[in-house]
Formats: C-alpha cells, sequence, structure tokens
C-alpha cells in the first residue's frame, strides 16, 4: 500500500440527479466480480484451509477437515510473534504520530505557497523500492555508523547496538509507514481555520492551551485515520524485522510467510492469518470506537 | 449585429399549472405565466421560493410533476433539454474550464452541427466585447469577463428564451451596476425573451420590464416595477420590495373614498386602491410618502391628507435622506424618510410629531393576512446584496 | 531565542522531511560504490560501474521488466474497472451500495501478508499455477480500490452544473460524456493510474505470496539481500525514483504556473 492522497472532499453545490439504470449495475458487474473473486473469497478459502487436516501419508498434502486445534497449536508456538507484532506496531505508530504531527502541522500552516512541494516531498520516498529503502537502514544504523555511536555515548542502548534489535525492527517500521500518518493528519489539520487559533488566543488561550482545546481535538479524525493506516499495515509487516533484526524479533507476518511457503504447513499460515486480519479487526472497531466518544468530550 | 438578432417570430412563453414536487413539499405549486415575446421578465424571491425551480423546468434540467410550458404553440414540457430552444447563464457560469472562450461558445453550435462557425463565434465575442481574449482558459477571466463569456455562450445559439439564474450574484456591487446595463443593453439589441431569476429585488426592478413576486411556490404579484412598488396588492409584497408601514383597521364608506377606522383615528383611500375583499384592512403607506412636521407646525397639512401625531425615537442621516421612526400614539413604530430638502434644523429625537400623506399614496390589503408577511425574507434579501440601498429609498 | 520558539514547528517539520530522504540518500549514494566484499552496505571506493552497465548482473534487468509489464497491465485493467465503479457509484443508484462501499475500503485496510496468503490460498486449492498471471490478479485486486478512491473524488469534485450546462448547450447525454465529463475527470484516472502502477511496481509482500517461481523486481532484491544486493539495483531504484519525481513535481508546476496565471488577472 502507499500513501493516499489527501482528496478535499468538496461537497457539490447542488446534488447530482442520480439515474437508477441497468447501466449502473453494468459499470460494478466486472470491477466489484474481480473483488469478490479475488479478495473476499479467498477470505473463505483461507478459513477453510486454516481448519483442515494433513492427508496421513502424504506429506504436504491436506483435506478438508474441521480441525480447529490448528488455531490453538498455531498460537502455542506463535503468540510471542502475535505480541511483538503488536507491540511494535503500536510503538511505532505513537513515534509516528510524534514526528508526524509537527511536520503536518507545518505542512498545513506555515508552508504558504510551497504547500503543493512539501505533499510531494512527504509521498516522494514511497517512489523509491520499499525493500532498498528498508536495506539503507542497515547502513545508517551499523554498529560503527554515527547514529549507534551518538546513543552509545550516551549510554542509552542495552546491547551497544541498534541493527539486529527490536529498537532496528521500530525505527523502520516507524520509517516506513510514517507517510500513512502526516498525509490524514495534514488533510485534518488543513481543514481547521486558522482564525479559530488566532481567535482562542485572543480569549486569554496561551498556545499550548490553544493547542490542546482548539487544534488537537479539531484534527482527531485525522489522528484515527492516520493511526489506523500506520499500525494496520505495520503490524502485518514482515520485511523490517527480516532485514533489520534478530531471529528474536520476528513478528507474525514473518511466521506466515515461512509456514506458507518454506514449511508448506498451510493450515499453521492460514490459522495465524486469519487471526492476524480478526485480532486487527477487534482491535480497530474498539479504537474507533472509544476514540469516537473521546472525540465527544 | 444583424445576424446575431433573431431572425425568425419570437414567441411567447406559457406556463401552465406548472407543479413540482419534493417529495411532500410543492417548490412551485399551480404555477400559469406567460411571459410576453422580446420581454426582460423577472422571477423575484427569496431563496427557496421556487424561482429557480421554475427556471430549472423551463431549461429542461427538472421535470415537472404536473402542469405543462409551451413556446409559441409548442409543448416543449417533455421535451429534454438538449433538444430545447432554451438557454441558460448559470448562476457563477459553470463554464468549461478546460476549453478556452472561444470553444466554450462555439459549444453548442458544435453540438448542433453548425458549419463555418468562426464568423458567428468572433462576432458575439464582439458583441460581448471579448474578442480579443478568445484563446484565454476561463479561470483567466475576471469575474465581470466570465459572466460576459456565460452570456455569449447562451445567446449564440439564438434560443426563444434565454434563462439567467442569479447572474450577477457572483459579482461586487459595483461591477454588478455595471453587468446590470450591460444586460439591458444586450437585450435590446438581440431582441430575445430573457427570463431572469434573482432575490435581489434592485437588479430585478433596474433591468426587468416585468417582475414576478414568488413566495412559498406561488406568484404574489406581477407587473411592472413602479406598478408592484406603487400599488402592492399582498403583505408579503408590501413588506418583500422596498418598506412599507402597515395599520390595521376596520374599513367603512361607499363612495369613491373609502374610510378606514384604526385606533380610534381615520384614514382615506381611495376605492381603487384598496385590494381588501372584507370589512377588516391593512392599510399601507411607503415610508417616503411620508413628511414629518413639527406638532406647532400642525396647521401646515395639507387639506384631506391622512394625519397622525406621535414621538420621533431615532433619526439616522444616510445622506440622500433622513430615516426617521415616529411612535405613533398607539404605540406602533412607524419609518419615515425625507429627502434632506431643509437647510437648518431636523427634528431629534423626543421631538412630539405629526406625520401626514396624500390618501392616493396609500394602499389597502386584505387585513386577514399576516402582517409580518415578507419582512424576514426582505431582511435576509437586503443583507445578501450588502450595502444596496432600499428600493425606495431617495426616489 | 523568541525566533526559535516562533519557528520550533517549522524547524522540526523540516528535520522530519529530511529524515524521510536519508535513506533514499543511502540507496543512491551506494549505487556509486564499489562494494568491499559482496553486500553493499558501507561505503569502500567511488565507481560508475553500476550506471554504466546497469543490466551487468544477471536477472537485475529482467525482473525489472517484468516488473514493467505486470505493472502496465494490471494498472490498464484495474485503472478501467475501478473509474467504471467510481462512475456507478457517483452516477447511479443501486442496491447494496454500503455493501460495495464496504468491499472497496477492506482491501486498503486489510495487511499485505493476510490479502496475500489468502489469495495464495484459492489458488492453492484451486490448483492454479502460480506466475505472472497469479500475481497481476493479485495487482489489479488491491489497486483497484485505490482508484475507485481517486476517480470517486474527483468525480464528486465536479460542479454538476457543468454537466447541465452542457446539456443545455445541446449535447447529448453521450456528446456530454465525451465533451464534458470524461476530459475533466482524466486527470483523476490518470492520477489513479500513476498511482496504480507505482504500488504493482514496488509490491513486494503479495507478488512474492503468488508468484511462484516468477521474479519481480522487489522479489529479486528480497533474493539478492541474503547474498549481496548489486549496485546495479540502487542505479535502477534510483532511475525509478527520479522519474516519478520528475512527473509529480512537473504537474505540480502546471499546476502553479495556472495558479499564478490566474491570481495575476
Amino acid at each position: 500500500m502507499a500513501p493516499v492522497l489527501p482528496s478535499a472532499a468538496v461537497a457539490p453545490p447542488s446534488t447530482v440527479a442520480q439515474r437508477r439504470s441497468r447501466t449502473g449495475y453494468v459499470l460494478l458487474f466486472p470491477g466489484m466480480t474481480w473483488l469478490a473473486v479475488f479478495f473476499a473469497i479467498p477470505f473463505v478459502t483461507l478459513f477453510v484451509t486454516s481448519l483442515q487436516t494433513p492427508v496421513p501419508g502424504k506429506s504436504g498434502r491436506y483435506q478438508l477437515g474441521l480441525e480447529f486445534g490448528n488455531y490453538a497449536t498455531a498460537l502455542a508456538e506463535y503468540w510471542p510473534a502475535f505480541v511483538r507484532s503488536f507491540a511494535y506496531a503500536g510503538i511505532a505508530t505513537l513515534l509516528a504520530l510524534i514526528i508526524g504531527y509537527p511536520l503536518a502541522y507545518f505542512i498545513a500552516f506555515r508552508s504558504g505557497r510551497w504547500r503543493g512541494l512539501m505533499l510531494v516531498l512527504v509521498i516522494a520516498p514511497s517512489f523509491a523500492s520499499f525493500l532498498l529503502r528498508t536495506y539503507a537502514w542497515k547502513t545508517i544504523l551499523a554498529d560503527e555508523s554515527p547514529v549507534t555511536s551518538f546513543f552509545n555515548a550516551l549510554h542509552l542502548l542495552p546491547d551497544g547496538r541498534i541493527l539486529n534489535t527490536s529498537i532496528a525492527v521500530i525505527a523502520g517500521l516507524t520509517y516506513n509507514f510514517l507517510p500513512f500518518m502526516v498525509l490524514p493528519l495534514y488533510a485534518a489539520l488543513e481543514r481547521i481555520d486558522p482564525r479559530l487559533i488566532e481567535a482562542a488566543n485572543d480569549l486569554y488561550a496561551s498556545p499550548v492551551t490553544a493547542f490542546r482545546k482548539i487544534t488537537w481535538p479539531l484534527s482527531m479524525p485525522g489522528v484515527v485515520a492516520g493511526t489506523l493506516l500506520t499500525f494496520i499495515p505495520a503490524a502485518g509487516d514482515y520485511i523490517n524485522a527480516e532485514l533489520l533484526g534478530s531471529t528474536k524479533d520476528r513478528m507474525v507476518g514473518n511466521a506466515i510467510q515461512t509456514n506458507f511457503i518454506e514449511f508448506r504447513d498451510y493450515p499453521t499460515a492460514s490459522a495465524l492469518s486469519f487471526a492476524l486480519m480478526a485480532a486487527i479487526l477487534i482491535l480497530v472497531f474498539t479504537y474507533i470506537r472509544r476514540a469516537g466518544t473521546e472525540d465527544l468530550v | 449585429m444583424a445576424e446575431l438578432s433573431k431572425t425568425d417570430q419570437v414567441e411567447d412563453l406559457h406556463l401552465v399549472n406548472l407543479t413540482k414536487r419534493f417529495g411532500e413539499v410543492a417548490a412551485v405549486d399551480d404555477l400559469t405565466l406567460t411571459i410576453p415575446a422580446g420581454s426582460f421578465f423577472a422571477l423575484l424571491g427569496a431563496s427557496g421560493c421556487g424561482k429557480t425551480t421554475t427556471l430549472r423546468m423551463v431549461a429542461g434540467l427538472e421535470d415537472p410533476t404536473s402542469g405543462s410550458i409551451r413556446i409559441g404553440d409548442k409543448d416543449v414540457t417533455r421535451l429534454r433539454a438538449f433538444k430545447r430552444p432554451v438557454n441558460t447563464v448559470f448562476q457563477s457560469y459553470a463554464l468549461f474550464p478546460h476549453l478556452d472562450i472561444f470553444e466554450n461558445v462555439a459549444f453548442g453550435l458544435r453540438r448542433r452541427g453548425v458549419k463555418n462557425i468562426k464568423p458567428i463565434v468572433e462576432a458575439m465575442l464582439e458583441l460581448v466585447e471579448l474578442g480579443h481574449l478568445a484563446r484565454r482558459k476561463p479561470t483567466q477571466l475576471s469575474g465581470g469577463q466570465q459572466q460576459r463569456v456565460a452570456v455569449a455562450r447562451a445567446l449564440i445559439n439564438k434560443p426563444d428564451v434565454l434563462l439567467l439564474d442569479e447572474p450577477l450574484g457572483a459579482l461586487d456591487l459595483k461591477l454588478r451596476r455595471q453587468m446590470q446595463i450591460e444586460l439591458k443593453r444586450i437585450q435590446t439589441e438581440v431582441g430575445t425573451t430573457f427570463v431572469h431569476v434573482t432575490h435581489d429585488q434592485e437588479e430585478a426592478m433596474t433591468m426587468a420590464d416585468t417582475i414576478a413576486v414568488m413566495n412559498a411556490g406561488r406568484i404574489e404579484q406581477m407587473g411592472s416595477p413602479a406598478e408592484i412598488y406603487e400599488l402592492p396588492r399582498t403583505v408579503f409584497v408590501a413588506n418583500f420590495l422596498g418598506q412599507s408601514n402597515l395599520i390595521e383597521g376596520r374599513v367603512s364608506g361607499a363612495g369613491e373614498m373609502l374610510d378606514v377606522a384604526a385606533h380610534e383615528r381615520s384614514f382615506r383611500l381611495p376605492r381603487e386602491r384598496s385590494s381588501a375583499t372584507g370589512a377588516s384592512i391593512i392599510l399601507g403607506v411607503r415610508p417616503e410618502k411620508m413628511t414629518v412636521l413639527d406638532a406647532p407646525d400642525a396647521a401646515r397639512v395639507p387639506e384631506g391628507h391622512n394625519v397622525l401625531s406621535g414621538r420621533v425615537t431615532d433619526v439616522s442621516y444616510t445622506g440622500v435622506s433622513t430615516q426617521y421612526l415616529v411612535q405613533a400614539s398607539w404605540g406602533q413604530e412607524l419609518v419615515v424618510f425625507e429627502q434632506n430638502l431643509i437647510v437648518g434644523d431636523r427634528c431629534e429625537v423626543g421631538d412630539e410629531v405629526v406625520v401626514h400623506w396624500s390618501p392616493r399614496h396609500s394602499f389597502g390589503l386584505d387585513g386577514n393576512e399576516d402582517i409580518h408577511a415578507g419582512v424576514d425574507s426582505a431582511v435576509l434579501a437586503l443583507e445578501s446584496v450588502d450595502s444596496a440601498p432600499a428600493a425606495g429609498d431617495g426616489e | 531565542m523568541r525566533w526559535l520558539r516562533r519557528n520550533l514547528v517549522s524547524i522540526i517539520g523540516i528535520l522530519v522531511l529530511v529524515y524521510l530522504f536519508i535513506p533514499i540518500s543511502v540507496v543512491t549514494a551506494l549505487s556509486f560504490n564499489k562494494p568491499a566484499g559482496k553486500f553493499n552496505i558501507s561505503w569502500n571506493e567511488l565507481s560508475f560501474d553500476a550506471w554504466t552497465n546497469l543490466c551487468g548482473v544477471p536477472g537485475v534487468c529482467s525482473s525489472f521488466v517484468t516488473s514493467l509489464e505486470i505493472g502496465l497491465v494490471s494498472t490498464l485493467v484495474a485503472t478501467l474497472l475501478g473509474t467504471m465503479i467510481a462512475f456507478a457509484l457517483v452516477r447511479y443508484r443501486f442496491r447494496g451500495r454500503s455493501t460495495t462501499n464496504l468491499i472497496i475500503f477492506l482491501p486498503m485496510a486489510t495487511p499485505e501478508v493476510v490479502m496475500g496468503s489468502s489469495l495464495l490460498a484459492l489458488f492453492l486449492n484451486l490448483r492454479f499455477p502460480l506466475g505472472t498471471v497469479t500475481v497481476a490478479i493479485a495487482h489489479i485486486m488491491f489497486i483497484i480500490s485505490f482508484v475507485v478512491v481517486t476517480v470517486k473524488a474527483r468525480l464528486q469534485g465536479l460542479d454538476p452544473r457543468l454537466e447541465e450546462a452542457a446539456r443545455d448547450l445541446y449535447a447529448s447525454p453521450r456528446a456530454t460524456f465525451r465533451y464534458v465529463t470524461f476530459p475533466l475527470v482524466l486527470p483523476g484516472i490518470i492520477g489513479a493510474a500513476l498511482l496504480g502502477f507505482s504500488l504493482s511496481f514496488d509490491d513486494f509482500i503479495i507478488s512474492f505470496f503468488n508468484a511462484g517461481t516468477l521474479v519481480t523486481f522487489p522479489i529479486y532484491i528480497w533474493g539478492a539481500a541474503q547474498r549481496g544486493i548489486p549496485p546495479q539495483v540502487n542505479a535502477l531504484a534510483t532511475l525509478v525514483f527520479v522519474i516519478a519525481l520528475l512527473i509529480v513535481l512537473t504537474s505540480q508546476f502546471i499546476q502553479y504556473r495556472r495558479r499564478k496565471a490566474l491570481a495575476a488577472n
């Protein structure tokens, strides 16, 4: 996935008369069929595969079954990877919010006529290969690199290194999904009338209070969208863990990939994949509900 | 300009029992109306009164729920928009942003497969004085220039009827004045029937030769600007078009002159200027028709004038005129405009005064009507034309 | 001190922008490197070998071409299908609108590993051979949603009065579409296609699950990461980055000039 450009949701001045005719269905049919067959139905096959049992005597062959035990076995073995996925993605999302917010704020309120260019610069990194950019962090965070030396001089690194630790994985995740955070934040901030902040200042609010009472609450839709768009791909990612972490930093994505492609243990891989999707959906819906109510307070 | 004026016979536009419902709401309610060929006709009303819906039905952009639309003898009710001999100047113009001015103006001719359009388009651009900008894109033009492109793009098709939907709404006040005169010039030159929808009473009065005041999907009153201003037939028109002082009373008398008893006073009113049917009446008079005199000068009131006494509660000097608020003896506040002709002292707040006016400037309205009808919408209309003075001001 | 406080946000913002470009400068710098060992990770010696001999390492260019081909085909199909859906959503009433919206939204909110693995589960169960076809199918599937969202936004931003004006000026429904609607939505469609192509070209996870033995450019890089990435890969990635940046900057510049012309009036 690449960052979605924020599109101004301009309400049309008058409603277009929507026609009800067969043409609508004809236009929908090919694309929706494609999505049904290659997106929706695969979830069913994924679930079915997750319950399959091995064909006795034939390794790598599976037959239809209802083996819910697959989930128990898979989770028993891979629960640490699950925990790491959500912990790494959560920390990376928080970090992305902390460094992404000032950038989004700067583009929305301070960049003037350079705004368009700044937005291009935010998405431009995604034009270079995702894998190579991640691989480049191997160079930047290498043991002898200035970055590592700097943090070592401050005695901030428990292992004395960054590469092949969870810190490198989280740093990689934060970097890779930062544009997904910045663009929705920008879209929300851009909609705020700067006069509201001026009015708050006029009404004796200090800059900090004005931010806490006006800017932050009004940017909430962007915060919710940005954290979701960062968290979801980060939780499913395994490239950063593979390239920047050690074997102790493997995430659930790594487990799904190795089980599917290397071990050809399809039921276990499918169970992990299905469980990941379910966990993310549950988390996302709880989050949206919580964020939604906080929004009103 | 010979090739631009209409060669074939211009015909009347008839709307017959035209109705448009959106769910339960009737946006246009059983409207019957004939717009004479070659006239500059204005549909005036507050937003939501049904005037734009009426226009869209004439254009073919909206299907009527019932009723019919005819041009001359031809029924066009079921004719689709792109087959109607009607063209529109849209609100905020709707110029095609991807086409240059020439192509915008040529659009209709090209769709109808007209050959050799270059000279026609060029002549049209000359008429609206934009010949030198033919190859510009709409966004590179000023508001006034875009407005003229929109007019040219519609007129070049020689429609039987040209519809203008708030055509000057996006322009600033000064430019609007200029375009009002400009549009009138173009209309005179081409002789096409113009139907102009607006919420701006001043705009309607300046340009149109006939105005229909619309309210809640119906026509309240129709006539020349002077007719409907001088002799409103409903409370809505009296309040919406300019300002009126309205006094509730009871009518008596059988001769040429009616007597109106109100608040223990008697006022007179020519019978032909009253539209009241029963005994209860609303007596109206425009503020600029009234004169204020200091109470001691009451003897100078001309014979036969209507008179009342009161106290000045507010004086505002507006340059052309002075506006007084006078509280009548029964408590009602009346507005009086006086032209600044006198040298020396004016009345001041607190002065006891008499107010008088000629019975021939009074009008009578049906006493069963809501006396505040049209007030709010008039305020709204005034606000949206920002500083435009009330129509009656400084006449 | 006051100056610093007033401009703190701008300084942090610019620093974050710089941070976004650090890895890219490393990628570019290493394309001019002559690696000491097999891993091209640290600086050794300036060399233009990778640039003068872009296809010097076997497999690099063929995988690059494979990705270009799959990108073009997927973009073409997905743009067509997605644009049709966007028109249906904005212009037509139909039953099952909320389900349709959900099915379009979900692929954008599903981790790639889940999409990739579930599609693989489908192909395995159907015993469908993995390769170019399965990768293209997968790419079309996940690009469609992005196309729908982009084109829909453009279509919704279109002033409905423009189409009414066309109808008023004797354009039949077909002519209205051809001369007004389509040209005005076209920039959105082109933008969607460019986005789709860049998504397809750079996709690794979904491709990897469904590629079988097929090697796309990202899959080549993934394999090479274990045994050392040749500088040619860095050179090609830099090239792609520069071309994409030029396309976007040019369109930005044209927009900027247009706006300036507008302001000058």
